[in-house]
């Protein structure tokens, strides 16, 4: 009985139904990634979907650096994640990060290029402007909201241009940042880039414990301190929130200035990246493309369940088969094949939850209530799709995945 | 044997974890008003839609007649006879009167809609029981009331000779009760047979002929109602004995603890202020209670005390001190406990666990919370005590999510929070909305304790009865104004109605609220408890 009870308990369990769903998903998302690729070029597919699956490792000429590459690029896609998904726990829908994300990566560059300090202390000066930068683009989404009523979703929409084209202009105008002949930065002085952690060929860095930290630290606040408690009253029942006195509009503020700061740390992690070739670095192009790491983040969050554990195993999962869907070029596929693929995942996430919710409403029928549950997978769907419609450019080499 | 028109016979319905009907059997007789009884979750309402169609019953039968018949759906139903009018209204709101009862059983003429005919039979059928629906209004132009009526009329209009009533009065003002039930009796008498469900035993004493009561899914017994009584009734519906009316100790209220000074609140829509220039005070050791049909600005005046709502124009005083601008914090910590009207919307995280919910308004207390962080502990420990001291009954204790409780053990959460906390003033709004027999009696002993502690409470009831029962003075509101003070011991059920329904008219009948409109939302949580 006491057995029973215990597998009665985890079954009922919140998370074990989203953990389901998600490995539905995924699951579900790479079957029709499968037919897409069999389309595409049937005689490789069975090679292609596994290198995907396998992040490209077993074919890559350095297994280790594939790896390396694989964690670094999962730094961004897991800090912009842990954004949307700590601010969809107030209820809101940060589809800023892609302005917060460059916005953090222009003020890191700024710091990098204009402060000159000494080694050891530069880089930190930088992360933490990236994250003053990202905060900032975050609480102007956050002021609109909570004092003028403006849809956040709209508000950030905007701000991702109006903070894209700002940093291109800024970029551009700035002599000791800008390299006109090649249309990018120059390199990051060596003082302001990340520790590397030694994998050779490999800009794999110390962002990715920065990240996993970020991650490990956000699920304290939210399942451990007032802030949390107040966070996730107001995301499940607004009404709720009110009644028992908790300031909306302060909390829609720091949570705003928190997952913007998360996504600015994305973006400084990302283009603080140690050289692969001493005397490089990597660069920015300002060509007026919304950063593409930001929709990453959003699929990240969605694919984790807004938990901020999840995340890191989503985003990781994300930058495996990006990685892997480079490598599949070895077979004739192109990326955009993996595009596709990362998007049919994120559409199954959201049919998976709509499956779970049917589900409980079948259960809940007597107990009631399933009308704020389901307005809220309502916001997760609708949500969703405007995170899909709005997919970046496709990207090219090491230089360009920032965008 | 006697003649039956409808016999539901050995009905087991089954919901996944629950026996929501366990070997059911309810007969029917031609001509007959029969109620159903039964607490929240007792199974009633799974009986009714087995009958009409919605849901498939695992084990039983239903006949008509003697003859076994199928039900697969409504349009079945409908061709058997049966009709149901249900708790909320299914009605097209931008549609006439006329258009809705012809929805679905619609006359053509080549192709278009032939209205004259319609119109004929439907002008007909409200005279002939004097139902006075005027069949060119828009239903949403309408009261209540009139709604129901028009539920009324689809039912007879499909020639529908088995009528169910879901709850018809929960939504009525007691005029309009009376009204109601003499349209029954008058059906009765016309040879129809009659389901009606209720929780009021004062209802059925008055027009059923016999009695069905069900008590957690199953079935207790038939009983005819001339040989029987309420306090029977009562027990055999909850199991137990039931005080059926609260004991109160006389006790002369004190200092004044609350003081409203001319209050007027605007209203969500429309320019006329949902409470307008309203002045009360309510003193410790005293129970005011608000009577009033809903949608009078009782909802508004409360969550303007409550800072739910900006305060237009007046002054709220909270023992001496001016909380008008108060934020929802300060009116808290100031002492004011609030048992919301909707408790789905304000009362409770439905997502949170029991634990979180028992801290809601106090997680920022010492006792809850140290650097930030919370205790965990601590709530437990202090909801496992709420959940002792209240009987609030949960899968698993303290980590159940509040969601999975049933409506009744929910609102005793919310009660036990609010009542617990340290407060001077209690506002109670609908404490015992939805709630079953035994559930109210607890309800009403809690608030009659509040006083008897010396706190103020505020009671906004639309039950008359429950207003009579607990208050020391009762407060009519109408359309956004006091329009009257009372005594309860010197005034009675049908002096308080008139003056509820607008106080200078005479007849009060349903047509004089017109236009007033019933907020469906908060009428969900109560429907959302019937099994």
């Amino acid at each position: 009985m006491p057995e029973q009870n215990r597998i009665q308990k985890i079954r009922n369990h919140p998370g074990s139904a989203s953990f389901l769903a998600t490995i539905l998903a995924i699951f579900s998302g790479l079957l029709l990634g499968f037919l897409i690729m069999l389309l595409a070029g049937p005689s490789a597919a069975g090679n292609g979907i596994l290198v995907v699956l396998t992040g490209g490792i077993p074919v890559a000429l350095n297994a280790a650096k594939q790896l390396g590459q694989i964690f670094y690029q999962a730094v961004p896609v897991l800090l912009t994640g842990l954004s949307v998904g700590f601010v969809f726990k107030l209820g809101l829908f940060n589809i800023g990060v892609a302005g917060q994300y460059t916005m953090g990566l222009f003020f890191a560059m700024y710091a990098a290029f204009s402060f000159p300090l000494p080694s050891g202390v530069h880089w930190v000066v930088c992360l933490l402007a990236g994250m003053l930068g990202g905060a900032l683009w975050g609480t102007l989404t956050g002021l609109l909201k909570a004092w003028r009523g403006v849809n956040e979703v709209i508000a950030a929409i905007m701000l991702n241009y109006i903070g894209m084209y700002l940093v291109d202009m800024w970029v551009q105008g700035n002599t000791a940042m800008y390299e006109a002949s090649r249309a990018r930065t120059k390199y990051i002085p060596a003082s302001a880039q990340l520790p590397s952690l030694g994998i050779s060929g490999s800009n794999l860095n110390i962002g990715i414990f920065l990240a996993i930290g970020a991650a490990v630290l956000l699920w304290i606040v939210l399942n451990k301190t007032v802030f949390g408690y107040e966070l996730r009253a107001t995301g499940l029942n607004p009404d709720a929130a009110v009644y028992a006195g908790m300031n909306s509009r302060r909390n829609i503020l720091v949570t705003m200035l928190i997952g913007g700061a998360l996504a600015g740390l994305g973006g400084a992690c990302t283009i603080l990246a140690p050289a692969v070739i001493p005397g490089s670095s990597v660069t920015y192009e300002p060509i007026n493309v919304i950063a593409q790491a930001g929709f990453h983040g959003i699929a990240a969050a969605l694919l984790g369940g807004a938990n901020p554990l999840g995340i890191i195993f989503s985003a990781i999962f994300i930058s495996l088969i990006r990685r892997g869907g480079s490598a599949a070029a070895l077979y004739g596929y192109r990326l955009e094949i993996i595009d596709i693929v990362i998007a049919v995942v994120i559409y199954c996430a959201s049919f998976s939850l709509l499956i779970r919710e049917l589900t409980e409403k079948i259960g809940q029928k007597r107990t009631g209530a399933g009308a704020e549950r389901s307005e809220m997978t309502k916001k997760h769907r609708t949500r969703k799709e405007s995170g899909m419609t709005d997919r970046g450019k496709k990207e090219g080499g090491d230089t360009a995945w920032i965008r | 044997m006697e003649e039956y028109v409808i016999e539901m016979r050995h009905i087991t319905k089954r919901f996944p974890g629950v026996l929501a009907n366990d070997d059911i059997t309810l007969c029917l007789k031609k001509g007959e008003i029969h109620a159903l009884l039964g607490e929240n979750g007792a199974g009633k309402s799974t009986l009714m839609s087995v009958l009409f169609g919605l849901y498939q019953p695992e084990k039983g039968e239903i006949r008509k007649n003697g003859r076994t018949v199928k039900i697969n759906n409504p349009n079945d139903a409908n061709r058997l006879g049966i009709g149901m009018v249900h708790q909320h209204f299914k009605l097209v709101e931008n549609f006439t009167v006329l258009e809705n009862v012809m929805l679905g059983m619609e006359s053509c003429r080549f192709g278009f809609l032939d209205r004259t005919e319609a119109e004929q039979r439907v002008r007909e059928l409200s005279e002939r029981y004097h139902l006075q629906v005027n069949p060119d209004a828009l239903v949403e132009k309408i009261s209540v009331g009139m709604q129901q009526r028009v539920e009324i009329l689809k039912m007879l209009y499909r020639d529908n000779e088995i009528l169910i009533f879901d709850e018809p009065t929960a939504v009525l003002a007691p005029q309009e009760i009376g009204e109601l039930l003499q349209i029954m009796k008058g059906f009765a008498a016309e040879g129809k047979s009659i389901l009606f469900i209720t929780h009021k035993l004062g209802e059925i004493m008055a027009v059923a002929d016999r009695c069905t009561v069900l008590c957690k899914g199953k079935y207790i017994g038939t009983v005819e109602i001339e040989k029987t009584t309420r306090e029977e009734l009562s027990r055999m519906m909850v199991g137990r004995e039931v005080q059926l009316t609260v004991e109160k100790q006389e006790q002369s209220a004190g200092e004044e603890v609350l003081s409203v000074e001319k209050l007027t609140v605007a209203a969500k829509h429309g320019k006329k202020p949902a409470v307008h220039n309203v002045s009360f005070s309510v003193r410790s050791g005293e129970i005011v209670g608000i009577a009033g049909i809903e949608g009078n600005g009782q909802t508004e005046l409360v969550y303007a005390l409550t800072g739910l709502l900006p305060v237009a124009k007046g002054k709220l005083i909270l023992r001496g001190k001016d909380i008008t601008k108060a934020s929802v914090r300060e009116r808290s910590l100031a002492g004011i406990s609030h048992i919301p009207e909707d408790r789905h919307r304000h009362g409770l995280v439905l997502d949170f666990s029991l634990a979180e919910n028992m801290v809601l308004r106090r997680y920022r207390e010492p006792e809850f919370a140290k650097y930030g962080f919370l205790k965990k502990d601590a709530m437990e420990e202090y909801a496992n005590r709420l959940i002792a001291r209240f009987d609030v009954r949960s899968g698993s204790g303290a980590d159940t999510v509040v969601r999975s409780m049933s409506g009744g053990n929910q609102q005793k959460a919310v009660i036990a929070r609010e009542v617990d906390r340290e407060h001077t003033l209690l506002a109670a709004v609908q404490p015992t909305r939805g709630l079953d027999v035994g559930a109210i009696e607890f309800v009403q002993r809690e608030l009659v304790e509040c006083r008897e502690k010396g706190n103020a409470v505020l009671l906004v009831s639309l039950e008359l009865e429950e207003i009579l029962n607990v208050s020391d003075r009762i407060l009519v509101m109408y359309e956004g104004e006091i329009v009257g003070e009372f005594d309860p011991k010197k005034t009675t059920a049908q002096e308080l109605g008139y003056y509820m329904a607008g106080a200078k008219q005479t007849g009060g009948t349903a047509k004089e609220q017109t236009g007033k409109k019933q907020e469906n939302k908060s009428l969900e949580a109560s429907g959302k408890e019937e099994g």
